[in-house]
């Protein structure tokens, strides 16, 4: 409890004599970052698969991947946060349907096991029938396993498996669309709260999870080529480029909106909302969401739509682009989140937030819960490489 | 002729019946998806539906009822937990609103405005407004938070998974996480008091009667009398929570 005796030295104006405490910390951050991320890679995959965007076809596996990845990790922060985490199972078995937060976990299993494991099941299916045939010893049989005996690599079957793959995309486009447009939703319904009460919050988490998945999928696309030691598709990592240029243009609008909207209409919480956005939030909104992790992206992006550089500068930048973007998108959730709790529900001060280094809710586990997806990720790709998949029929 | 009309009407009462039958249970099987229209429906008039006034014209700040809140519900007495606290406000002449609640008032008030500095002062003792529409337990992901029957807003620490969710939607901050227990705390309006026909503490302790409470269904009841004889206000009338905690005297710049 000492932290809180030291908050209670730092509380700026008045605050609700509850308010002291900040209670969602940056594990909450991670939440919609990391779930952003799935529906973003997501939405990059069915670009490939269901929008015929060829071009895209090296990255479309890895995006898949890459969503799945993150997505058995976005939970965890979720339940470690939980004051008693033993009883989150709870929200599945009693949901009280009229909160926000109820369905999260059905939204969450139907993404998983229904979109995702689905379609990279019907898309690896062949492969490791025949990879379990290839492989010995263990390997061999995790493959046999992954396959749920179903063995068939008749032509109608693999047929089959494409057409229900695709299907699986189409009904997964939607599905992500609720997914993070939900988490969005969890936030923007909170009417006691000026900050996140907005009608647009649910669109504007939907855009920036692309804007972030897209990103990415960019960075890891060149980080696996390089550590494979293999060329990079330019023409792809271009197109990949354009849709994140697009869909960049259109989150920095939608975000623009709503605070031209808020200053506008400037309601009874605007002046605290000014202090907070001209004070507390000031790097962190201005610097680096606004500046770095949007402008210079767009600004950037934007150029090479018009005048392109040589490949090798391409390159450079759209690593530099990628980062910057996922860290851009890291402080919008940060803004979001801790901005929102950080001014008193009475408008008439501040408190702080102070993230500490060690426990499940300091620094180390932040970083813990960001490198983790990478990990599992690594495990998936070496488990299920694209690269490796048989492109021709097998030879009967 | 006569046994004709008989049949129509035969026929039409069944088919009335039909269609009632079939609308009970289309909207019986609809009931799930009400969730989206939260707390439309009306307190059953013929039992107590309780509501709470508190009198800012009475208050002098002592801070008797936040401690009496402390004592009596074991609320952890460091000076971020509290179901129930006084609030000073001293509006400045220059427009300036000050609000101090040191320790919830429980150890008194001292005024840090000098006198010529002053335009009005006056407190404002705070606890859960047990809205009708409670923000709280619509947003409760598990229904740990809960409306009794007499329409006081409960918390079941058996179930409470401590997601935070229902302390982002109090518009009033009366909520708090307990830190041994790990989840949601709040006023319960001493249920445990009331129900025996006791006057919750806060009340019991009030030395200048600025709190009462009562069944706001009995006519002629104290509620009824005072709505009738005070121009009461509600917290932040415009998110529509429904507050049952009416206020006499309600300054307009009391948040």
């Amino acid at each position: 409890m000492e932290h809180l005796y030291e908050m209670l030295s730092k509380v700026d104006g008045y605050i609700y004599s509850n308010e002291i405490e900040l209670h969602w910390g940056i594990l909450i951050v991670l939440y919609p970052y990391i779930t952003g991320l799935v529906a973003g890679a997501f939405i990059l995959a069915s670009l490939e698969r269901v929008f015929k965007v060829k071009v895209l076809r090296p990255t479309y596996q890895l995006a898949l991947l890459t969503a799945l990845a993150f997505l058995i990790v976005a939970v965890m922060p979720l339940v470690s946060h939980l004051g008693k985490p033993f009883r989150f199972y709870e929200i599945m078995i009693t949901p009280h349907f009229s909160s926000a937060m109820a369905i999260f976990g059905f939204v969450y299993l139907w993404y998983l096991m229904v979109v995702l494991l689905l379609e990279i099941w019907f898309d690896y299916r062949r492969d490791m029938v025949l990879w379990s045939k290839e492989k010995k010893g263990f390997k061999s049989r995790l493959y046999k396993i992954l396959t749920l005996g179903v063995n068939d690599l008749s032509p109608k079957t693999v047929a089959w498996d494409d057409k229900l793959g695709y299907f699986i995309t189409v009904i997964g486009i939607p599905s992500a669309f609720l997914l993070h447009g939900y988490v969005g939703f969890i936030f923007g319904s909170v009417k006691a709260n000026p900050w996140w009460s907005t009608v647009l919050m649910p669109v504007i988490f939907l855009f920036s999870a692309m804007v972030s998945g897209i990103a990415l999928v960019m960075f890891l696309y060149m980080a696996v080529s390089w550590i494979r030691k293999v060329k990079i598709d330019m023409p792809c990592l271009d197109e990949v480029g354009k849709y994140l240029f697009y869909v960049l243009v259109l989150d920095f609008t939608l975000e623009s909106l709503d605070q031209i909207h808020r200053i506008y209409e400037a309601e009874e919480s605007f002046e605290i909302l000014d202090l907070l956005v001209n004070g507390k939030l000031n790097y962190t909104l201005f610097i680096f969401q606004g500046l770095l992790g949007t402008l210079i992206p767009l600004i950037t992006l934007g150029i090479f739509r018009i005048y392109k550089p040589k490949p090798k500068i391409r390159k450079a930048f759209y690593l530099i682009i990628s980062l910057l973007i996922l860290m851009g998108i890291f402080f919008m959730r940060w803004n979001v989140v801790i901005g929102g709790q950080l001014f008193s529900k009475s408008f008439l001060g501040f408190t702080s937030f102070k993230l500490g280094l060690i426990g499940s809710e300091g620094f180390l586990m932040t970083i813990f819960w960001l490198v983790l997806p990478f990990l599992i990720l690594a495990f998936i790709l070496w488990l299920l490489p694209p690269w490796k998949k048989h492109e021709e029929e097998p030879a009967s | 002729m006569g046994s004709k009309r008989i049949n129509n009407s035969r026929r039409s009462f069944i088919k009335k019946t039909a269609a009632l039958t079939g609308t009970i249970l289309a909207s019986s099987s609809l009931k799930p998806f009400n969730a989206i229209l939260f707390a439309t429906e009306q307190s059953d008039e013929s039992k107590p539906w309780y509501g709470i006034g508190i009198d800012i014209e009475k208050c002098i700040g002592c801070g008797n009822c936040a401690k009496a809140c402390k004592e009596e519900n074991n609320v952890p007495k460091e000076p971020f937990y509290f179901r129930n606290w006084v609030e000073q406000y001293t509006i400045k002449n220059d427009g300036e609103i000050v609000v101090e609640s040191p320790n919830g008032g429980i150890d008194g008030f001292t005024q840090s405005v000098p006198d010529e500095e002053i335009f009005k002062t006056f407190f404002v003792p705070k606890m859960c407004n047990h809205c009708a529409k409670s923000p709280c337990t619509q947003v409760c992901p598990v229904g740990a938070t809960f409306e009794s029957p007499e329409g006081i807003a409960l918390m079941d620490e058996n179930y409470c998974i401590g997601c935070r969710y229902c302390i982002q939607a109090c518009p009033y901050g009366c909520r708090y996480i307990h830190p041994d227990k790990g989840t949601a705390d709040k006023c319960t309006l001493c249920y445990h008091r009331i129900k025996k026909g006791l006057k919750p503490a806060c009340f019991e302790v009030c030395p200048t009667g600025a709190r009462i409470f009562g069944d706001l269904n009995e006519k002629d009841g104290v509620m009824h009398n005072f709505l009738k004889n005070h121009n009461c206000m509600v917290l932040k009338p415009n998110l529509n929570t429904g507050s049952k905690l009416y206020y006499n005297g309600l300054s307009a710049e009391v948040r």
